[in-house]
Formats: C-alpha cells, structure tokens, sequence
C-alpha cells in the first residue's frame, strides 16, 4: 500500500460501489426467489431449537431448496463454532 | 394480433408513466393504432402527461364494471389519430380492479388496436400486478440508481413466475430494460452506474437509453408527450427505442457526454 497507491489512477467513483453491492443483493435475491415461502420461518426455528443446546450465529444455518423433475431437496448446513465442546 | 406491453419498474418516479405515454404515442406516430391504459388507481396521471385530464368522462373502473361502454371511456389524442387513452380512476379505492375485468376489456381492445401499452402503478400490488399479468412484453423503466435496478429486478421475477404466460407455461414474457434519466457525464466522473453496469446486473436486452433532459419536465408541464418534443434528445431517444422495439437496428446514441466548445466552456455553458 502507500507508495503503490499514488501511481494508481484515480480513486474510482461510488458508482463502483453501488455496482458491487447490487451484484451481491440481486444474486442473494435471485435465489431466494424460487424458494417456499415456510422457508424464512423454518429458519428460525431451527435455529431457536439449536441454539438450546449450542450458541450459534443466525447465518451459520443455510438452507437451500432444489429442484429438478422428480424431486425436491432440502439442503441444510450447520456450521457450529470451533471453540464449541 | 394485437400486442400487450407492460411498462413497468417496482420503484416509483423512475419515468414509467412518462415512457408510457412517449412509447405509445412513438407506435401511433409510426401508425400503429395504440391504446395506452392507466392502471394507477387512485392516482391517476396519465391523462395528465398526455394533456387530455379535462376530457376524462369514464375511466377503466366503469368500464370493468359495466358503467360504461369502452368506446366512451377511451379518449382519442387530439395530435395523434392512432392514439387512444383510457384513464384510471382517480375515485375508487384499488380493488376496483378485477382481474376478470381486466381481462375482459383487453380482450375488447384487442379486437381494435395493434398494440395495447399499459401503464403500471410503482409497487408490487394488485395494480401493478394486473398491470403485467396479461402481457406479452415487458418495457422495463430503470433509472441508474441502485433502488431502482434492485426494485426492476424484482420486477423481472415476478414477470418470470406470476404473469399469465409462467402460468400457462407459455413462451415467457420477453423483457426490454429502457435505461432513463442516464447522465453521461456523472457517468463519465464515476458517480452514475454506466449502461453496461446496469446490463450486466440485470441481463436483459437494451431498448433504449433515455438521457436526463430538461425537455421531459418542459413536456409534461404542457401536458406533450416528450417524443413529440421535436429536436430534444429525449424524443430522438425515445423514437429509436420504438424503431428497435418494431425490429429496426438503431445505433445506441446520448451515451457519451456532449463536447463543449470553448466558448460554451468560457461561458460556463
């Protein structure tokens, strides 16, 4: 850093960040768009029953639905703290 | 057959009524016979934009519910002989609105007209909605701003899951992105999300690029459409998203900022 910086081109604009963080929104939302409506609730269930046995944080359960022609999966990912015994 | 295209964005104040009133009166001009539907009730503005309020007798909700034949809601443009405009209600609360009903009149207005523009409500409601149900296009108004990309995206979902076309599994909707209020020249400082920013978040086809223009608020102020604003850039801008829609190849122009001269710069101009 510091010596590089002054030969870099001017700091780019806030329109790089607003095109950073709507690529990050609209591909989170993308997701969840095909996604059951239960599922936000679902999530927080789960995560009140977890949370009575292990201190966990709200995004360490992911929940994922796919789909193909036969069927549909659930997918759900519990990261539990390392610190944990 | 007839076409149906919603104009449509999520967000409010990004220019869909605006649009809808210059890509109606753009197929008209190219003599197409074009209706163009207000579909805000409540709060109606088209009639405004298009500088007929005062001819306002019967509107889509007497119409839906039988008050009123369609020949004496619609109201002919007094420049363009191929434009006709049925306002919304300006009284009835939103469920007015039947989605029988709107069926029901569209079918009617079929049988006439080439193509059918309907002008949405911002939001994700029933208006809005009933707004783009039935339609065979989407004209989707974005501004370069990140509530509005984020909002038409949104839009594009439900496009893709609600409309009747998802529902019968029918070809799907076919999406245009009409970039408006573009300022190349914040585009040009890094302060305004550029054209292929904007493309590649929402990845739809380009109709058109709409740039910021004093004439738009000149226009609706005299209750013009802006298309019709001969010589502005909006209105060139807006009859090549037309000529694109119909098929034709049109060169993307307003894009770049416009070269000062040096006594313009001298002037501060």
């Amino acid at each position: 850093m510091g010596l590089l910086d002054l030969f870099r081109k001017k700091p780019a604009g806030s329109a790089q960040t607003a095109k950073e963080r709507l690529r990050i929104i609209v591909a989170q939302e993308r997701a969840q768009r095909n996604t059951p409506d239960y599922l936000p609730v679902l999530k927080r269930e789960i995560l009140e029953v977890i949370r009575r046995y292990v201190q966990v944080d709200s995004d360490a359960i992911q929940i994922n639905v796919e789909k193909d022609d036969q069927q549909e999966v659930l997918e759900l990912s519990i990261s539990l703290p390392t610190d944990e015994r | 057959m007839a076409e149906i295209i919603v104009v449509t964005s999520g967000k409010g104040g990004v220019g869909k009524t605006t649009s809808s009133a210059s890509f109606a009166a753009g197929l008209a001009l190219r003599g197409h016979k074009t209706a163009v539907i207000d579909f805000d009730v409540g709060l109606r503005n088209l009639d405004l934009v298009l500088g007929c309020e005062r001819r306002v007798v019967y509107d889509l909700v007497n119409v839906i519910q039988d008050e009123a034949k369609l020949h004496q809601a619609l109201i002919r443009d007094k420049r363009l002989e191929n434009l006709y405009i049925l306002p919304a209600s300006q009284t009835r609360d939103k469920d007015a609105l039947t989605a029988e009903g709107v069926e029901r009149v569209l079918n009617e207005l079929k049988e006439e007209f080439d193509y059918i523009v309907c002008d949405s409500p911002a939001g994700i409601e029933r208006g809005a909605f009933l707004a783009l149900y039935h339609a065979d296009q989407a004209v989707v108004v974005v501004n370069p701003e990140v509530s509005s990309v984020r909002d038409s995206d949104r839009i594009l979902g439900i496009l893709a899951s609600k409309s009747k076309r998802a529902e019968e599994n029918a070809e799907p909707v076919k999406e245009h992105l009409l970039l408006t209020r573009y300022s190349p020249e914040k585009v040009e400082k890094g302060d305004m999300l550029s054209v292929d920013d904007v493309l590649e978040i929402l990845g739809i086809p380009l109709l058109g690029v709409i740039p910021e223009s004093e004439a738009v608020l000149q226009s609706s102020n005299a209750g013009v459409p802006v298309i019709l604003q001969e010589g502005s850039h909006a209105a060139e801008a807006y009859k090549d998203a037309v000529a694109r829609y119909l098929g034709e190849e049109r060169e993307m122009r307003f894009l770049q900022p416009e070269k000062k001269g040096l006594f313009k710069r001298l002037l501060g101009g």
